[in-house]
């Protein structure tokens, strides 16, 4: 469904992306772990066209999405949960949303949207006139996946979700985007430093190092795996 | 009170009083005077010591003020009453506001003066209404926003002189020439934020009064542009003996000529202008383009991973920024008879930023309110002349010390569904 092919991003002289490959199929959950400047976050913006692809190519249903124009991106279904949630502070958890649903043929099914999300999230259904920085750090990166949703998207893109949340509220979060998955049929690529939440929840599962991807598997595999236990699960020792 | 605290806040009051009269020596106390031959310096000591005196005073007062961190009584009542009003006391407030506004004209102490002053004032909230959807709504911060008032008027002028037209046809035509140049100024800024924006803006402010002073075969340079034809109520012209064959507004209506009635529709002109810039930005607000607006303010990167084309939403905040600015213009225009580029310098823009911004960023009845203040601050201090600048500047520094997010910081939500009240 979504297919990166050698993919190279630079900043400026720096390149952040050596050639990335990876491909993630329709009804899947695909999770890319790695360590901080590994390019993460890079790639999922390179996605969503907000950074440019110097080299190699994305494809979106056979469709060449590299480069394109970020709204366009949206538009064909690819929606990001950016990291740090990125939620509008000063507008209510109600405009918050309605601002997901802006490429959505212009909030024509809005209602119905809504409520599918104040279905997924309760709380934010108690908290709609409230302003988006009011919330807590749990609430808020609901609000941003609830958000996203908005736009009905194929794909969801979600870059840290567990960043800077109590661990109670990660599990929830967690089980959210497996409903997302399972229920809503919605292809989820997560980008996670919690290696362990993230090879759980996946199906299959990607690591990157320094811009390239080292290891690839099923979520089960990785977990097993020797190497990737000493570097980013507790507990492991390598040999 | 510690004894410490004294000393240390007496310290600081001296240290204040220095600069004050580093300020205020020369400013105040050096006089010139023409006298025959040449100019003379009257020296006058005795205000400087004055105004020194009180700064120190105030500082004092302050400092103690903060120690035992309470208000001044008078101060704090002052500043309570205006936390009371909040956006929903804000409608009840606007609507008693705009009729006032609307019978203001016959009121029995209205003259000719009131009359001047409340169409400046209400030139300067229509201004401050456009410039707030760019600033307050879409957070670009826009210092040349003067620019657009000057196209505007200068458009209008220019049609009307040349052309010959009315001005119901050449208003929207000075509207759509300021909304283009709103688009120009846009393309070359969509990368930048903040200071570098404002920076860039000051520039674009800059540019268009010197193209005006200097490009003499258009704009006729620094003489400006006379004899701009006075707008007619819808076809009958306010004049005291009108052509043969042609009615004129008292002849029409069979009332006593005045020059009164110019004015008095001028007013009016003004306040349906103003009126119709504020419905605009209420009802854009809640649809997508406004949302967008305030969702970009907020952050431009989610702002794309959500599919909100920024180009786009920042033209068009730009665009119709400039458009009212425009329309604000041609008033302006057909209001003196006479513009030049004197009436378009960078004060102008301050001014309409510094209303934006004390009025509370996106509040549209702060704007009326900070006009008011500001604009009636200038025009009751005006026996002091030179000096009515710093009265200007004293309320400036009064409302940012006790409303630091302006007069009305609370931004009502735009969406309230579901009979959700509060």
């Amino acid at each position: 469904m979504l297919k990166i092919t050698n993919v190279e991003t630079f900043y400026g002289k720096i390149q952040a992306l050596r050639g990335v490959d990876i491909d993630v199929n329709d009804g899947e959950i695909v999770s890319l772990i790695g360590s901080n400047g590994a390019g993460k976050s890079t790639l999922l913006m390179t996605i969503s066209g907000v950074n440019k692809a110097r080299s190699g190519n994305i494809t979106f249903n056979g469709e060449r999405i590299e480069n394109r124009e970020p709204h366009k991106i949206v538009d064909l279904g690819i929606c990001q949960v950016p990291e740090g949630r990125r939620i509008f502070s000063r507008l209510t958890v109600e405009e918050n949303l309605r601002l997901g649903s802006f490429t959505n043929e212009k909030g024509k099914h809005f209602e119905t949207d809504i409520k599918d999300v104040y279905d997924l999230f309760p709380v934010l259904s108690d908290r709609k006139t409230q302003r988006g920085g009011t919330l807590s750090g749990g609430e808020q990166q609901m609000l941003a996946i609830g958000r996203a949703l908005m736009s009905k998207p194929k794909v969801l893109l979600l870059d840290e979700p567990s960043l800077g949340i109590a661990p109670k509220l990660v599990n929830q979060i967690f089980a959210s985007i497996k409903n997302i998955n399972k229920e809503k049929n919605v292809t989820i690529f997560l980008v996670e430093q919690n290696a362990k939440k993230a090879l759980e929840l996946a199906d299959r599962a990607y690591v990157l190092v320094n811009g390239k991807v080292t290891i690839m598997g099923s979520g089960q595999e990785l977990l097993k795996n020797k190497d990737i236990q000493a570097a980013y699960l507790e507990g492991g020792t390598k040999n | 009170m510690e004894k410490q605290d004294i000393i240390k806040s007496f310290k600081d009051s001296l240290f204040t009083g220095l600069i004050a009269l580093a300020l205020f020596g020369p400013i105040v106390g050096l006089r010139t005077v023409s006298k025959g031959e040449g100019l003379f310096i009257t020296p006058q000591w005795g205000i400087v010591f004055l105004l020194v005196g009180l700064c120190i005073l105030g500082r004092f007062l302050i400092n103690i003020n903060s120690a035992k961190r309470t208000e001044f009584k008078f101060l704090s009542s002052f500043s309570s009453k205006f936390a009371h009003i909040t956006e929903d006391k804000a409608k009840h407030f606007a609507i008693t506001g705009i009729l006032f506004a609307v019978v203001f004209p016959f009121l029995p102490f209205t003259d000719r003066y009131f009359m001047d002053v409340a169409i400046m004032i209400l030139t300067y909230i229509m201004l401050g209404w456009g410039l707030n959807i760019v600033v307050g709504l879409a957070g670009l911060l826009d210092l040349g926003y003067v620019a657009f008032y000057a196209v505007g008027a200068y458009s209008y002028a220019l049609i009307a002189t040349t052309f010959g037209w009315s001005f119901w046809i050449c208003l929207p035509l000075a509207g759509v020439f300021a909304a283009f140049f709103g688009i120009l100024l846009g393309f070359p800024v969509l990368r930048l934020r903040g200071d570098y924006l404002a920076i860039v803006t000051l520039g674009f402010g800059e540019i268009i009064r010197i193209i005006l002073i200097n490009w003499y075969e258009v704009t006729n340079g620094p003489d400006g542009i006379t004899g701009i034809p006075r707008p007619s109520f819808f076809g009958l012209p306010f004049k005291r003996s009108p052509d043969e064959g042609e009615a004129s507004f008292h002849t029409f209506f069979g009332l006593e000529y005045s020059t009164m009635h110019r004015i008095i529709f001028l007013y009016y002109l003004i306040l349906v202008l103003a009126l119709i810039t504020n419905y605009f930005t209420l009802k854009i607000r809640k649809l997508p383009v406004g949302r967008a607006w305030e969702a970009l303010r907020e952050d431009e990167i989610a702002c794309k991973s959500l599919g909100v084309n920024p180009t786009n939403t920042k033209l068009t905040a730009f665009a119709i920024g400039a458009m009212f600015g425009g329309f604000a213009g041609s008033f302006f225009a057909t209001r003196q008879a006479f513009i030049s580029p004197e009436s378009f310098t960078f004060i102008e823009s301050a001014i309409i930023v510094a209303i934006v911004v004390l009025g509370g960023m996106g509040s549209q009845t702060g704007v009326v309110l900070a006009s008011i203040f500001l604009i009636g601050i200038t025009e009751i201090f005006r026996d002091l002349e030179q000096f009515r600048m710093i009265a200007f500047g004293g309320a400036m520094v009064l409302i940012m010390v006790f409303k630091p997010k302006g007069i009305l910081a609370n931004r009502k939500p735009t969406i309230l569904m579901h009979g959700d009240k509060k």
